[in-house]
């Protein structure tokens, strides 16, 4: 047991001496934290629009002044002609125009019914979609305030919303458990099959084998440290998204670093997998680059939902860990569902941890020896 | 008879912060000769080497290679060639390829390389390897490659640093055939190396200790002066007092 | 100028003996190209929506049936109670659920004010803001209908009718935004990553010092690392564009001569980066290291999933420096808009002076001397 410690030690120092380590440890959390906290957001404000009004009546011109108003749209130009809107698009300067017909408002008092024309930069697919969803929403209100004023004797439909999970509707919610997942992945996996491909390569594994120490001894000492360092890492970034972001853990703590064990373990499993194929560090982490960040970032769900994208990606995400744990962490953290929602997807990531332990101890004891050749 | 000197080096120092790797060195090197830089590992070998290649500047004291002052090293580099301890021919080229190239940058064109090439091929009994891969060679052949590309431009100095570590005896001495070859054209060689038998094979010899030159002279003069039969010996008599002082 | 035509000869030797990369050169474009596009997408199908109907009227049943046909919603499932309907957001099997009281007819009739209930998953603000604003629309769309069969002046309840038409992407096809965007991170991967991949290499296995003796100019060194990376950059470019252009019959509606000058400015800016990178790296791993996590927050900052207009202003302060920021508005003009010379004439001189300075700094600080 003494003997371990010694080593646990010894693979702590390589860490924190080697300050490339450091960054990519807590450097790249850090950086992720405060781009999709505060950089990355999926709604839009201030987008620049212009408005073509051919009525010029009291009601456009207040519906002009209400979007300007909004913290979505920066009423930019207004517009004489049709012609005018291309020319603008294609310098960037608007992302859509609004166009209201001559008789706008006179239709709207009359009849109760008048269109608007949005015209949207399409070449920004999601922005677009978003101005049209704001535009709708913002004209909505305004028609429901007009319907205020009428007599009551008409049934008017009040409809009321409760917004589940996210009641101040905060941007960087979705992306949170996402961050969790992805820095997981890292510290747990990559950095495991670094540090044991380390040794190998500069022929130091061969020495360790030679040792006292027993191969599972070994193994268990290069990983603890990460075992140790996610947990801290997880804990951090609770603490943060809690105080910073104002996103609490909303279901249980316990059962939510419980999972994190179970992922973290995964994880660990995953990088002595890929330390078994690999016998340079550049490859290592190449691997694991390819076969793990990359898929994390863009399969799991993570910033993509997964029922936008063609069903076969849904199929292979299947097989991805992520995608499971991220729905997991939602669940917890944003839901605060109890474990009656997620067992499911736990006992998935249990059948992969199991899976990855047993794959990865076996290729470890094929290679031992082949090594010793 | 004057010889012509070639390396003209006086008070050299080079300081890597508070370590005193070269201190005060003062040494000429004529053409023509076989001159060896002994010493121990850490000695100051490689510093002054680099030094004089044109690889890392003075921090004071004057150098003077190839006729040709320190603080124009783009000059020097033209004149001279360079082996270094390292192998660094490129692995993934043949061996034409890597003559090729070299020939190319120290500025022999195409229609100069290529017979040369089959020259140097042929004394070396490499023909059949001319399109083979570097990394396919054995350690051996890569050295004396090495060697060969390095003087291919018929350069006026050739730098060996440590060239024959780590190779066979049989090999050494094929080696050290190519450098009498070498000299015997009129390109002094600056050789470093730590072992003490190559000494006897060098014009005269300087024996570096803990970043001072501490002997200076043809390897005959420096066994009588000191009483000792061999180079090894001499050295271990120069160098242990210093070390039991300190 | 002869010693530089030597060392590219070797250059392009090496690249070609590697297999890593010489595959790495055709796969990294198809690859990219085909898998990426259709992943990386906003785009909101459906949303799931679950009704609690207490009343069985027709008039529910009726607002029931348009929620339904549109093309917003899709009917999945329907709860008998309050907690069966929030056991529905819990397990994400709805998005959204109706909860339709049961005097709902009796207040459409006009006895009381007509009430709904709607509890939505609001994970995604966005898109739950965006749902919640089309369930009110189809709801007011109902409730006038009602009042005009009634009678009443429709006047009374007014409704805005959006009629809203995408120019240059008239499908609003996510594929048209994200194309332009995977094609950055494609050269960005391959003038970035293996330039600086081959630099690094090169230094490790210690051939660099050779180079270092001779009388080979520091330029001509730079030049001949970079420059085979820069036609391979832009020769992959051509190839994911041609991919791009086939398998999603991507249109291209400006200038190709435009598109692959910027994409060209950008390229020095990338292999600039790389060659700094390099500097800091001693091994290739390390490279990898540094590399990525610049590359990263270069790629998420740029607006290629998520608009800049929208970051904060210490995030669009970043972006003037980041030279992904730049090109991916370009491309996407460009591309989509057919914006010509004048309309991204500044953006274009920015990118510029970025790719100059970038190199220049570089330059600086590659030594070949220690």
């Amino acid at each position: 047991m003494k003997r371990l410690m010694a080593f646990i030690r010894k693979e702590f120092l390589h860490i924190f001496r080697d300050y490339r380590t450091l960054i990519i440890l807590f450097g790249i959390p850090a950086a992720q934290i405060l781009i999709f906290g505060y950089a990355v957001r999926t709604d839009l404000t201030n987008a620049g629009i212009a408005v073509l009004d051919n009525a010029h009546d009291e009601i456009t011109a207040e519906l002009i002044t209400k979007l300007d108003a909004s913290e979505f749209f920066d009423v930019k130009y207004h517009l004489d002609s049709y012609n005018e809107i291309d020319p603008a698009f294609k310098k960037g300067t608007i992302k859509a125009a609004i166009v209201f017909p001559g008789d706008f408002g006179a239709r709207l008092t009359r009849e109760g019914s008048a269109a608007v024309s949005i015209i949207a930069d399409g070449s920004e697919a999601n922005n677009a979609n978003l101005i049209v969803g704001y535009t709708t929403a913002i004209l909505n209100d305004y028609s429901a305030g007009l319907t205020k004023q009428v007599t009551s004797s008409v049934p008017v439909i009040n409809a009321e919303v409760r917004m589940f999970f996210n009641p101040n509707l905060k941007s960087h919610f979705m992306f949170v458990p996402g961050i969790i997942t992805l820095i997981l992945i890292l510290t747990s996996a990559l950095m495991t099959s670094v540090t044991i491909v380390r040794e190998k390569e500069f022929g130091s594994m061969e020495i360790l084998l030679v040792s006292p120490l027993r191969p599972w001894q070994i193994i268990i000492g290069k990983v603890a440290p990460y075992f140790f360092l996610s947990l801290v890492d997880v804990i951090v970034i609770l603490l943060m998204a809690w105080l910073v972001f104002g996103l609490p853990v909303q279901g249980s703590v316990a059962l939510l670093i419980a999972e994190c064990m179970l992922y973290i373990l995964l994880g660990l499993s995953i990088g002595i997998l890929v330390s078994t194929s690999a016998n340079k560090m550049e490859n290592a982490i190449f691997i694991s680059f390819i076969a793990l960040m990359l898929p994390t970032l863009l399969l799991s769900g993570f910033i993509f939902p997964i029922e936008n994208m063609p069903k076969v990606y849904d199929y292979v995400s299947w097989f991805l860990p992520p995608r499971w744990f991220v729905e997991i962490i939602r669940s917890i953290m944003i839901k605060g569902t109890g474990f009656v929602f997620i067992w499911k997807e736990t006992m998935i990531l249990v059948i992969m941890t199991l899976f990855f332990m047993i794959m990865s101890a076996r290729r470890f004891k094929i290679r031992l020896e082949e090594g010793e050749k | 008879m004057e010889k012509e000197k070639v390396i003209e080096v006086q008070d050299l120092v080079k300081n890597f912060g508070t370590f005193v790797a070269n201190d005060h060195l003062t040494f000429d090197v004529y053409r023509g000769e076989i001159f060896g830089f002994l010493g121990a590992n850490g000695a100051g070998k490689t510093t002054a080497i680099r030094i004089l290649c044109g690889l890392s500047r003075p921090t004071s004291g004057s150098v003077r290679v190839a006729g040709i002052d320190a603080s124009r090293p783009e000059e020097i580099k033209k004149r001279i060639g360079y082996m270094s301890q390292r192998f660094s021919l490129y692995e993934d080229l043949t061996v034409t390829e890597n003559i090729e190239l070299y020939g190319g940058i120290y500025g022999m064109t195409m229609k100069e390389i290529r017979p040369r090439t089959e020259m140097l091929l042929k004394r070396l009994s490499f023909t059949e390897y001319g399109d083979t891969l570097i990394k396919s060679l054995p350690l051996g052949l890569r050295q004396k490659l090495a060697f060969a590309v390095a003087v291919f431009h018929d350069p006026e100095i050739v730098f060996l640093d440590e060239p024959t570590s780590g190779v066979d005896p049989i090999t050494r001495r094929q080696f050290w055939e190519m450098i009498y070859e070498t000299a015997s054209q009129g390109i002094t060689v600056f050789v470093t190396t730590h072992y003490m038998d190559e000494a006897e094979y060098c014009d005269r010899v300087t024996i570096m200790n803990e970043g001072r030159i501490v002997a200076l002279d043809t390897p005959a003069n420096l066994r009588s002066k000191y009483g000792t039969t061999s180079v090894e010996e001499l050295f271990v008599k120069i160098t242990r007092p210093q070390k039991e002082k300190a | 100028m002869k010693k530089l035509m030597f060392l590219l000869r070797k250059e392009f030797r090496q690249i070609r003996r590697n297999p890593f990369m010489a595959r790495a050169i055709i796969a990294v474009p198809i690859l990219q190209m085909l898998l990426l596009v259709p992943a990386v997408t906003f785009e909101m199908k459906h949303i799931d929506l679950a009704v609690d109907d207490n009343d069985h009227s027709p008039s529910s049943a009726e607002l029931i049936t348009r929620l339904s046909g549109s093309s917003f919603f899709r009917l999945v499932a329907t709860p008998d109670n309050y907690s069966q309907a929030e056991g529905l957001l819990f397990s994400g099997k709805a998005d959204m659920v109706l909860i339709i009281p049961d005097d709902f007819s009796e207040g459409m009739a006009g006895a009381t004010t007509p009430r709904l209930q709607v509890l939505n998953d609001a994970v995604n603000a966005t898109t739950a803001q965006l749902s919640w604003s089309y369930l009110t629309s189809v709801v007011r769309d109902y409730n006038r209908d009602v009042i005009i069969d009634r009678g009443a002046a429709p006047s009374a309840i007014p409704g805005i009718n959006v009629s809203p038409r995408f120019w240059y992407n008239p499908t609003l096809d996510y594929k048209y935004y994200m194309l332009p965007g995977v094609l950055v991170i494609l050269i960005t991967a391959i003038g970035l990553m293996m330039c600086g991949l081959n630099l690094v290499r090169e230094k490790e296995t210690g051939t660099i010092e050779q180079i270092n003796v001779t009388p080979v100019m520091k330029w001509e060194l730079i030049a001949s690392k970079v420059i085979p990376f820069f036609i391979i950059g832009l020769l992959d470019l051509a190839l994911g564009l041609t991919i791009g252009w086939i398998v999603f019959n991507i249109p291209f509606e400006g200038s190709l001569l435009l598109f692959f000058a910027c994409s060209a400015i950008f390229l020095v800016a990338v292999l600039g980066m790389a060659l700094f990178f390099s500097t800091l790296a001693s091994s290739q791993q390390q490279f990898l290291f540094v590399a990525f996590f610049f590359v990263m927050i270069f790629i998420l900052m740029s607006g290629i999933f998520t608009p800049t207009e929208s970051m904060p202003l210490w995030a669009q302060q970043f972006n003037w420096f980041n030279p992904v920021a730049y090109l991916m508005r370009i491309n996407r003009m460009v591309m989509l808009k057919g914006s010509g010379f004048t309309d991204i004439s500044r953006d274009m001189g920015l990118l510029t002076v970025l790719a100059v300075a970038y190199i220049s700094i570089a330059i600086r600080a590659y030594r070949k001397r220690a």
